[in-house]
């Protein structure tokens, strides 16, 4: 099936640094895994607790960071297209709009904690402890973990995309070794996979 | 990065000199023979440390009442000795060390896929090595949970436990590379002619063994990261005060660290796999069988961790489902052993020293096996949960599993390895002492654990005194052994005498290249026809 | 392995792509909006697999790639899920 290929440049193998990122992927999901499920038990142990605390999220920003992040998608998804075409001009340009909308759903995100902040809500505060059930502890505990973690691999995958930018802009990732921005892409397709789950489970579920 | 045309097949790695010297020419080398003697040494000192650590706990035990340590230090030293034989023994143990060394040479390939990477996880390694060192040295007071991190104890204790956290999140970090690169090498670099069904059985097991490391180890990854936040910020997801519920990680923790025994077992009977048919000079017997209760291992291993929990309060559909589960695991470890006694049958049998480990493994395995069924029954098992038979138990699989597969491999690989041939008689002497030693330490705890002695207590009644003097003695014998067999090796690797190219007349690719290997292995990558295979003697 | 080098996705198959994930993003919103009771949970998660298997094989190219890969990521699903089943096993029947 896949057979041992001897290619010309001996350590370069595109079908091996897909795998391999795969392999990665899988590892960030069995990660987001594990708090899927201790947010399905504790959503099982504790319904509505949980409902009223989504009331405190706001959906309209949810969906706004949805939009964001799939356009993201597309964006990088359709640089890996331009530079097989050999358009590195639109290469860098589809990857700059993709930072760019990486930077926008981070500011959405800071507001977005910030106005919990500012309603008393941040793991571990009194309001939270004194004046909220042990249900929306937990669902608070679990927002920002979750949500923070998320936001973690936003920053990574940006960063991760600014290597691959440098590397299509001098030439080193090109249309023959284009793996690096494969693996890009991949990453952050996997941050939007993430969110795709994060965003109806934590904000649409009243 | 060198390119092939550069790096001369006459020398092999041990005298190679690259664009570094010195101790740099080790640290700084992609190369994964060099990497895996990085694993081999600084395990080495780990190990060291780990059985000082465990030696005082016999001492301790050798009487009644405080002997050489009070409750709080006995806690850390269990705690330390857990974390540093787990973590950094016997889960790296055989992957790192002979996976790294040999699973490119069986399969033909002259490096894994991802060199760098496969540094880098040794770097982690020692990254995390060094954060569980520190917690131990640094902060106020040794961690004194055990190495399982049980919540809510792990963040109400006061001791200085976040940098042995941290530590254990690194090493699985580390783990995680090392199976990654595993798997894309043997998907991507076997040897031209080398189908699935034609690898050898060591690679075999990596691949079922680099799967339960990718898919389980990240999910411990995030437990420890709750538990940390939950000491620094109070997220309330394993507090009862909160809301959270601790047998929650309970369940996340094992279903890492449950898997985590294959990853520790799987490689060991790989190794063992290679052994057995190189010194009975036959085809091993049931080679696809071998490899199916590998993957059967690997995938059902994965559903049965709530058998460490049968006592913490599961509904009983949760303990009939994980005992049922857990009893499906013992059907393939069986099938290994029969492959392996029916491969011994009608061979012509040569009982040098990697054969000897590999007959030891078996009949340890077997003690470690059957009790695991004891454990594995609700019934006995609500008998002697938190006794020491467990302890017992998990010393027979793990240390009996993985340490007698350890030396068995390393004295069969050591001539390819280092070139030289190590002194058989004193390695018998060891093995002898080891033997004797491991039985006569263990054993006892199971009948301690039967008659109600439990685990992690410096402490216990007179009547179970007799017992543990015995246990303790077989500490010493065992180390004794331990220190008889390391000796030897070191000494060997330095002027023992030069070793053939293939010592055993094993059938593999690695008794193919020159002792030791050159850099790049193999001038021409070897290419396998139609009637090759790993064992056609 | 040089013939199936590489599978160009032309622009436009990526565009509807993403129409079809915003479609049923707002698809998912509006029937989280309706009361369906417990029914709601459930309804947005069948959108959002929907939607990830979406991206899966046409953003991450598992459409294009060989088929272990697609293999693999199911297994992978699957085993997660089993774990899920069977950590509910305790608190389901607790």
């Amino acid at each position: 099936m896949e057979q041992v290929s001897q290619h010309a440049d001996p350590h370069y193998d595109q079908e091996a640094n897909k795998l391999g990122m795969w392999l990665f992927i899988f590892t960030e999901l069995l990660l987001f895994g594990g708090l899927f499920i201790v947010y399905s038990i504790y959503r099982f142990l504790n319904p509505e607790a949980f409902q009223l605390g989504a009331h405190e999220l706001n959906p309209t920003i949810g969906a706004i960071n949805t939009i964001i992040l799939l356009v993201s998608s597309m964006t990088i998804a359709m640089s890996t297209s331009s530079l097989q075409k050999k358009n590195k001009g639109l290469t860098v340009l589809l990857l700059e709009i993709t930072i760019m909308l990486a930077l926008v759903f981070l500011i959405n995100k800071y507001f977005e904690w910030g106005v919990k902040f500012d309603h008393g809500i941040w793991p571990g505060s009194e309001h939270l402890i004194n004046d909220m059930s042990r249900g929306e502890i937990l669902f608070f505990g679990l927002y920002f973990v979750m949500t923070g973690l998320h936001a973690l691999h936003i920053i990574v995958g940006m960063i991760i995309i600014i290597v691959a930018l440098k590397r299509v802009q001098n030439g080193t990732v090109n249309e023959n070794r284009s793996s690096l921005l494969d693996n890009a892409g991949l990453y952050w397709h996997l941050v939007d996979l993430i969110w795709i789950f994060l965003f109806p489970l934590f904000y649409l579920i009243h | 990065m060198q390119t092939a045309t550069q790096i001369p097949h006459d020398v092999n790695y041990l005298d190679y000199k690259g664009k570094y010297k010195g101790i740099f020419g080790w640290i700084f080398s992609t190369d994964h023979k060099r990497i895996a003697l990085l694993y081999m040494y600084s395990m080495m000192v780990m190990f060291v440390v780990g059985v000082a650590l465990g030696l005082a706990m016999k001492l301790e035990l050798i009487a009644p009442g405080q002997t050489i340590m009070g409750p709080q230090t006995y806690n850390s030293v269990f705690t330390v000795h857990g974390v540093i034989m787990i973590f950094m023994i016997v889960i790296p143990g055989l992957p790192a060390v002979f996976g790294n060394f040999m699973l490119p040479i069986m399969i033909g390939a002259k490096d894994v896929a991802f060199p760098k990477v496969n540094l880098l996880s040794w770097y982690f390694y020692v990254a995390g090595a060094l954060l569980v060192i520190a917690s131990v040295l640094f902060g106020n007071g040794t961690p004194d949970t055990g190495w399982t991190f049980y919540a809510p104890y792990s963040f109400k204790s006061g001791t200085n436990l976040l940098p042995a956290i941290f530590g254990a999140f690194i090493l699985g970090f580390s783990s995680i590379l090392t199976g990654l690169n595993f798997i894309v090498t043997i998907h991507r670099m076997r040897a031209p002619g080398m189908t699935w069904f034609k690898m050898p059985l060591f690679p075999w097991s990596l691949y079922g063994t680099a799967w339960i490391q990718l898919l389980a180890t990240p999910v411990v990854g995030i437990t420890l990261v709750l538990v940390a936040l939950e000491r620094i910020f109070g997220i309330g997801v394993f507090d009862p005060a909160l809301g959270g519920d601790p047998v929650l990680y309970q369940h996340l923790f094992w279903i890492y660290s449950h898997p985590a025994v294959y990853v520790m077992i799987l490689p060991a009977m790989g190794a063992i796999s290679e052994i057995i048919p190189t010194f009975s000079q036959k085809h091993i017997f049931g080679y696809r069988a071998i490899i199916a209760s590998t993957l059967a291992i690997a995938f059902v291993g994965y559903f049965v961790w709530g058998h460490h929990m049968f006592t913490s309060g599961m509904s009983g559909t949760a303990q009939y489902t994980f005992s049922v589960l857990t009893f499906l695991v013992a059907i393939p470890s069986a099938i290994k052993v029969f492959n392996w006694i029916s491969t011994m049958h009608k061979g012509s049998i040569n009982p040098e020293i990697p054969f000897l480990w590999a007959v030891s493994f078996i009949f340890v395995f077997m003690i470690g096996g059957f009790s695991g069924l004891v454990l594995g029954a609700l019934a006995t098992n609500v008998y002697v949960h938190d006794t020491a038979f467990v302890v017992a138990h998990f010393h027979f699989i793990v240390f009996g599993g993985v340490g007698f597969s350890f030396f068995g491999a390393i004295h069969y690989w050591f001539p390819k390895m280092f070139g030289r041939m190590y002194d058989k008689v004193w390695a018998k002497v060891g093995w002898a002492f080891f033997t004797v030693g491991f039985l006569t330490l263990y054993s006892p705890m199971f009948y301690l654990g039967m008659i109600g002695m439990p685990r992690r207590y410096y402490d216990y009644l007179p009547e179970f005194h007799a017992a543990n003097i015995l246990s303790s003695l077989g500490s010493w014998v065992m180390t004794f052994g331990l220190l008889i067999v390391v000796i030897n090796l070191f000494r060997s690797a330095k002027n023992g005498a030069i070793a053939e190219i293939n010592p055993w007349h094993g059938k593999t690719l690695e008794w193919t290249v020159a002792s030791p290997p050159p850099v790049e292995n193999f001038e021409e990558i070897p290419v396998y026809g139609e009637k090759d295979g790993p064992y056609e003697y | 392995m040089e013939k199936e080098k590489h599978h160009i996705v032309p622009y436009k198959t990526y565009f509807y792509i993403l129409i079809s994930l915003l479609v049923l993003t707002f698809m998912s919103i509006g029937i989280t909006k309706i009361n369906l009771g417990g029914y709601s949970v459930l309804g947005a998660l069948i959108f959002s697999t929907i939607k990830s298997v979406l991206v899966l094989y046409w953003f991450m190219h598992l459409k294009f790639d060989q088929p272990f890969l697609r293999f693999m990521v199911g297994f992978v699903t699957l085993v997660f899920l089993a774990v899920i089943f069977i950590t509910f096993l305790d608190y389901y029947y607790r």
